[in-house]
């Protein structure tokens, strides 16, 4: 008998969910809180702190998302996920935008029926190897074991690589980040392979730092952005015209600091566009015309959020990088305003 | 005759001796020492090498353990403190105590909430452990489990409420029509629980939560230690009635009930505990809409009873076929029926044969409860995996955490061992 009533449950359910299709942005503003699903936890890009605060790098992209669309930056219920469980916790519609270093892969996007918005950082996959052991390159490492997390694009990439290089290895599988480094130090692998950022983050936390190297070869593309479902354009714009305006900010110089003083008016056409002092930019996603101003004032620029949350200021220590402004030679890059 | 008697016997003592004491090797701690220690050659070669290893083990551990710092606020600052030197950092214990008991999202102010009913589960299960307590203290542990539901969820008292009229009506109709036909009491009382049920839950205002006395806490909110707890208790309660229901189900002469109690079991028994947990939160999610989920903790409840379940099931029909047949048939010769043959003569024994075998499942399943950690829970393992190793002061320590956590469970684990084995001796009946 309790089988039936639950397939019965399930079957009712499913039928409702079909129906029960509106638009994610309508949704949320009803709900008056963003479902964002971020990780367990990663140092930098998101952790809560001792008072269950969470903060990070990513975290900052879902309180200016939330900030956006909802005026309140902590209008933001975080559903961490891991990376087993994240993509069906928003193709399920559990959370509405998914911001955990998740890699833009073309299966991902194309077969997992899934839209990335953007990039917010650019990452690549590297290994890190104890001094002791001698290795300058990676293509040194024949035989060796390596400590990889399960259920990422590194397992794959490590795979092509060494394939491609001919040289033979001995997978660790591991469950997390943290597992990872303490598999690592014990010398149950010899090598550990995630993003570099990662892998910097690692280094930082060691006892004895200097001990370990990162070897010079990155062997993957890690373009690490922010997502959302196939099928609602709507929603996508919204989440990334809100990242894009954190990168449009730090370009024309927009901080958390001066915001005030810039939203009065400037000479700048495009920095009123952003900040709603001219144009109508907010009324066509849908929101209010202060929406930008609102996502930058939630974290600061992304500039800012960088170098309060993983920059070279804090104990990871990442340097800009391929991350810098395309007018610096980096890689981090918004269509205009307009 | 005296003179030759005097001169024929050198000496007579005219005192008692006094009482020596025994030889110095055939008492106190030496006789124990050489009894149990150094009896013989190899025995002796045993004590040795086991006192060398625990003073290795001591020697590598102590410096450790009392050399560790309590008051640092990062790990960072212990190594700067302990300078090279050997010592722990358990400032990580202090300083997130309270995410590893409550997680990281309960709310602080109410703390005492779940403390309050850790309280109250001590005195309601005491009555169901003990049984020379008064057993008025019986209902004290059927109020606990609607109290405990509310003080930890908090929102409005209606729910906890309406459920608990629930079980009083059904319980009452039980009471009336069960003694004369059980299966009419059974099903009606199921029957009318339902419906009190839903027709209550329907009358409970859309905000009643809002401004409730206890302000509502979500079940994502729950975490550490706590959850842990909570998972463990309501599982094991929930499991064990349930599991004697299959383990008399596979049994039973009704090929129907038969069928569904053995596919039950046999499937549940054949797939991980931890798929069924995926299953709970990856797959189901899909089927039900996105707001009108059913309670992950609640999820995870029901997955958990089930597999546990169809193991104590299997222990108890252990026990079951363990009792000799003229007990059945001898309930049979009183002209007792099913339910009075089997409460009163074939559980009493089978389930007393039973005990090791569901302690043992009760035991694996509290430990089981930190899988729910790989679905982003955050039990305890939870909790120090993902956050407390993540963030940028504490990312680096663990064997203090884990540590911690093993202490912990093996007070709990220990404390059930201990208890069944004081249960078995106390229901032996020397026969």
């Amino acid at each position: 008998m309790k089988k039936s009533v639950l397939f019965g449950a399930l079957t009712v359910a499913g039928l409702a969910a079909g129906a029960a299709a509106a638009g994610t942005l309508d949704d949320v503003k009803a709900r008056g809180k963003l479902n964002c699903g971020v990780t367990t936890g990663l140092v930098g890009f998101a952790a809560p702190d001792a008072n269950g605060e969470w903060e990070g790098f990513d975290v900052g992209v879902c309180r200016a998302v939330a900030a956006a669309v909802l005026g309140d930056p902590s209008a933001v219920e975080f559903v961490p996920t891991t990376g087993k469980t994240r993509f069906t916790a928003l193709a399920s519609g559990e959370i509405d935008v998914l911001a955990r270093n998740t890699t833009w892969t073309f299966s991902r996007d194309v077969d997992l029926k899934f839209t990335f918005v953007g990039v917010n950082y650019y990452d690549g996959q590297g290994f890190m190897v104890p001094k002791e052991l001698g290795v300058s390159s990676a293509k040194e490492l024949d035989g060796a074991t390596v400590c990889i997390q399960t259920g990422t694009t590194t397992e794959l990439n490590l795979a092509d690589f060494f394939r491609s290089n001919n040289i033979s290895y001995e997978p660790v599988p591991i469950e997390t980040n943290a597992e990872a480094q303490q598999q690592y130090l014990a010398g149950a692998c010899d090598v550990y392979t995630t993003d570099a950022s990662g892998l910097a983050a690692t280094r930082a936390t060691f006892e004895d730092p200097a001990a370990h190297v990162l070897l010079p070869e990155i062997i993957s593309k890690e373009p690490l952005g922010p997502l959302v479902r196939h099928g609602d354009d709507n929603w996508g714009d919204v989440v990334r015209w809100s990242l894009n305006a954190l990168i449009t900010a730090e370009e024309l110089g927009v901080t958390s600091a001066n915001i005030e003083e810039m939203a009065a008016g400037t000479n700048n056409p495009e920095v009123n566009r952003l900040l709603g002092t001219e144009g109508t930019l907010g009324e066509m996603l849908g929101l209010d015309a202060g929406w930008a101003k609102a996502a930058i004032m939630a974290g600061g620029n992304y500039g800012e959020l960088f170098e309060g949350n993983i920059g070279e200021s804090t104990p990871i220590g990442l340097a800009r990088g391929l991350n810098a402004q395309w007018t610096n030679g980096g890689l981090i890059y918004s269509p205009p305003f307009r | 005759m005296a003179d030759q008697d005097n001169n024929s016997i050198a000496f007579v003592a005219t005192e008692v001796i006094p009482e020596s004491p025994p030889p110095a090797r055939e008492t106190g701690v030496v006789k124990w020492l050489r009894e149990n220690l150094f009896s013989s050659v190899t025995n002796t070669i045993l004590t040795v090498l086991a006192l060398a290893l625990i003073y290795l083990v001591l020697k590598s551990t102590m410096p450790w353990i009392l050399n560790g710092l309590w008051t640092t606020s990062s790990l960072a600052e212990c190594r700067e403190i302990l300078d090279g030197t050997t010592g722990a950092c358990f400032s990580v214990l202090t300083e997130r105590w309270n995410q590893l008991i409550y997680g990281f999202k309960y709310p602080v102010e109410e703390y005492w909430r779940p403390n309050l009913a850790f309280l109250l589960m001590l005195v309601a299960i005491a009555p169901v452990l003990f049984f020379d307590l008064p057993r008025k203290l019986l209902i004290v542990t059927a109020l606990f489990p609607f109290v405990a539901f509310w003080l930890i969820w908090g929102g409005t008292i209606l729910a906890p409420l309406i459920a608990l009229i629930g079980f009083i009506v059904a319980g009452a109709f039980f009471q009336k029509f069960g003694r004369n036909n059980f299966a009419l009491g059974f099903f009606g009382a199921i029957v009318i629980a339902l419906a009190i049920w839903s027709i209550g839950g329907s009358m409970i205002p859309e905000g009643a939560s809002e401004n409730a006395l206890l302000p509502a806490v979500p079940s994502r909110d729950l975490g550490g230690f706590m959850l842990n707890m909570m998972l463990g208790l309501t599982c094991v309660s929930l499991s064990v009635p349930l599991g004697i229901a299959l383990a008399l189900g596979r049994q039973s002469n009704m090929p129907l009930i038969k069928g569904i109690c053995v596919v039950f079991i046999e499937f549940v028994r054949g797939v991980p505990l931890i798929t069924l947990l995926f299953v709970a939160s990856v797959m189901l999610s899909y089927f039900f809409p996105p707001d009108a989920t059913v309670d992950l903790f609640l999820r995870v409840v029901i997955m958990i009873t089930l597999f546990s379940a169809a193991y104590i099931a299997e222990v108890v029909r252990g026990g079951l076929a363990a009792l000799p047949k003229g007990q059945y048939e001898a309930a049979d010769s009183l002209g007792l029926d099913y339910p009075q043959a089997m409460r009163l003569i074939i559980l009493p024994q089978a389930l007393k044969i039973s005990i090791p075998g569901i302690v043992n499942v009760a035991v694996g399943l509290f430990k089981d409860t930190t899988l729910v950690s790989v679905i982003s829970m955050f039990d305890l393992v939870g909790m120090i995996r993902g956050p407390i190793l993540a963030s940028t002061e504490w990312n680096g320590v663990y064997w203090e955490l884990f540590g911690f956590a093993a202490a912990l469970f093996f007070v709990v684990c220990y404390g059930i061992s201990q208890y069944s084995q004081w249960l078995e001796r106390k229901l032996h009946k020397g026969h």
